[in-house]
């Protein structure tokens, strides 16, 4: 254990997560109770399209993920706020749209041995000290924006008509959440992974909305559970030789079943403590 | 000039798509009324509503709230959604959703003041719910939640309230209790519309009543005829009248949409 820690990509490598459950733990709250799984899902893999035109272009891969991320999560929320039911197709269709164009851009590279699997499930280990900066970065601005409306946001999320009749800007809040989906899933796409940015945006999240009565404990329970399925997976995936991103779900998954036997057969036997 | 007229609806049309759903609507009430707006599944009810809040833009004619257009007077407004459209899970204490109501007053950026705490605390202490005031939502019952709801309606003291089958998912004593409290309401001046499947609510507390399906028939006096019921519903839906005209009652309960 003590061997593992020692290594520096070891050490980047804990960093990463614990920075990305910061970010994954709080925005992943507002996509879990906002129903947002499948246009933040949609957000990250319309971004592997930027991927593909960043790598194509010879370019930093942010300078195509940003653009990308942000022009779909923007067009999905106006599509989401016109017709909530159709807005199904166009989510999906811009999904597998933006994976075809990656894909596409990156066979089309000369000399470019495309790695699609880094990219799905990232390259937690190569973590750069300035990737980890950004995502410190990140992890502020998103704290920040949420702590500055979080009265906006909480209204917003729980009945956006009343929240609109009240007078908050309603447009405004959703496309604020909007942004900080896609900002998230562009600064941890590359550390990460794709599948790994969902995964910590559903799955700690699912396990707080089982244990918390407010949206701000949910918050921190997420970053906490979050932070303990990277650190436990990056430990796990390091003795067992396995892929890190794919072990950390693994680990979620297998907390997110337990938490919910538990909290299940728990309100059987009594109340849940609280309140 | 400050008038004494709550809403104005004039010539009022609303479409979705090719579908009509309110044809050339008009009627208007007083300061102080208690409006009970009634009509099939799909008849418009909801629609009107939302086009009186402001949450849709009518295709033709005019509504106006207290002398100005909706989107105007949102901050006199309160409003009570039907509950099916709310995720009742949702992780928010009691004391939280009371103070939403005052989100919009508050300024964007800012947290709320002790003064607005001391407001929703006032708020849940009329509806009898200090005890529960730290519980999360999803342990109250739906007559609880309901009172939580109307809590956050009135927590910014407005002068209109609108209400969308507030006792869909309730039980009876419950029902009687929300209802007593619009009542309650009602009398110290607020306005209130009220949109039910519940005809037996009509002849108890409601003062006017709108009957629409897609046209739109209104009773200043709150009497229904049986020739407006069946004009309404599209099929004859029985009254039942123990010497009061206006008492009517019919089987449908809530359940379904309501375009």
């Amino acid at each position: 254990m003590v061997d593992a820690v020692q290594f520096a990509f070891m050490q980047n490598a804990l960093a990463a997560g614990l920075l990305a459950a910061v970010a994954c733990g709080i925005v992943g709250t507002l996509v879990v109770v906002n129903r947002l799984s499948f246009i933040a899902g949609g957000v990250a893999h319309a971004a592997y399209g930027g991927l593909g035109v960043a790598v194509f272009f010879g370019l930093p891969p942010a300078a195509g993920t940003l653009p990308f991320s942000i022009a779909s999560s923007l067009v999905m929320g106006y599509a989401a706020g016109r017709n909530r039911e159709r807005s199904d197709a166009v989510v999906g269709a811009m999904w597998a749209a933006g994976m075809a164009i990656g894909i596409i851009l990156i066979e089309l590279t000369p000399g470019y041995q495309a790695d699609l699997m880094s990219y799905l499930f990232g390259s937690i280990m190569a973590v750069s000290g300035t990737d980890l900066l950004l995502m410190a970065l990140l992890d502020a601005v998103i704290a920040g924006a949420v702590f500055l409306f979080y009265k906006e946001i909480l209204a917003v999320s729980y009945d956006e008509e009343f929240a609109a009749i009240s007078g908050v800007p309603v447009a405004a809040i959703r496309y604020l959440l909007l942004a900080m989906i896609a900002c998230t899933v562009v600064m941890l796409i590359q550390a990460v992974g794709l599948i790994l940015v969902i995964a910590l945006f559903t799955i700690p999240a699912s396990i707080a909305e089982l244990l918390s009565k407010n949206l701000r404990s949910m918050m921190v329970i997420a970053i906490g559970a979050g932070a303990g399925s990277t650190v436990c997976g990056l430990f796990v995936s390091y003795f067992l030789n396995l892929t890190a991103g794919a072990t950390i779900i693994m680990v979620a998954c297998v907390a997110y079943g337990m938490v919910y036997i538990a909290t299940r057969s728990g309100m059987k036997v009594g109340k849940r403590k609280g309140g | 000039m400050k008038s004494n007229t709550a809403i104005v609806v004039d010539d009022l049309t609303f479409s979705y798509g090719s579908r009509v759903a309110i044809d050339h609507a008009a009627f208007s009430i007083e300061r102080g009324d208690f409006l009970g707006i009634i009509g099939p599944n799909g008849g418009g009810k909801t629609t009107l509503l939302r086009l009186m809040l402001g949450l849709l833009r009518p295709d033709g004619g005019s509504i106006t709230l207290l002398g100005a257009p909706p989107m105007k007077t949102r901050g006199s407004v309160g409003y009570i959604p039907q509950e099916t459209n709310l995720n009742t899970s949702f992780p928010v204490t009691v004391r939280d959703v009371v103070l939403m109501g005052l989100t919009g007053r508050r300024g964007i950026g800012r947290n709320f003041s002790p003064a607005d705490t001391t407001r929703a605390a006032i708020m849940m202490e009329r509806l009898g719910l200090t005890p529960v005031g730290n519980r999360p939502i999803a342990q109250l019952s739906g007559g609880q939640r309901q009172k939580v709801l109307l809590g956050r309606a009135m927590v910014a003291d407005p002068e209109m309230l609108f209400l969308d089958e507030p006792t869909a998912s309730i039980d009876t004593s419950g029902e009687d209790e929300i209802y007593d409290h619009l009542r309650l309401l009602n009398k110290t001046g607020v306005t209130v519309v009220l949109v039910t499947h519940n005809i037996g609510v009509l002849s108890r507390y409601v003062k006017s009543v709108a009957c629409i399906n897609r046209q739109l028939y209104f009773h200043p006096d709150g009497r229904l005829d049986q020739a407006t019921i069946n004009k309404t519903f599209g099929c004859p839906v029985d009254i039942i009248a123990h010497g009061v005209p206006h008492r009517v009652f019919h089987d449908h309960t809530g359940e379904g949409d309501d375009g």
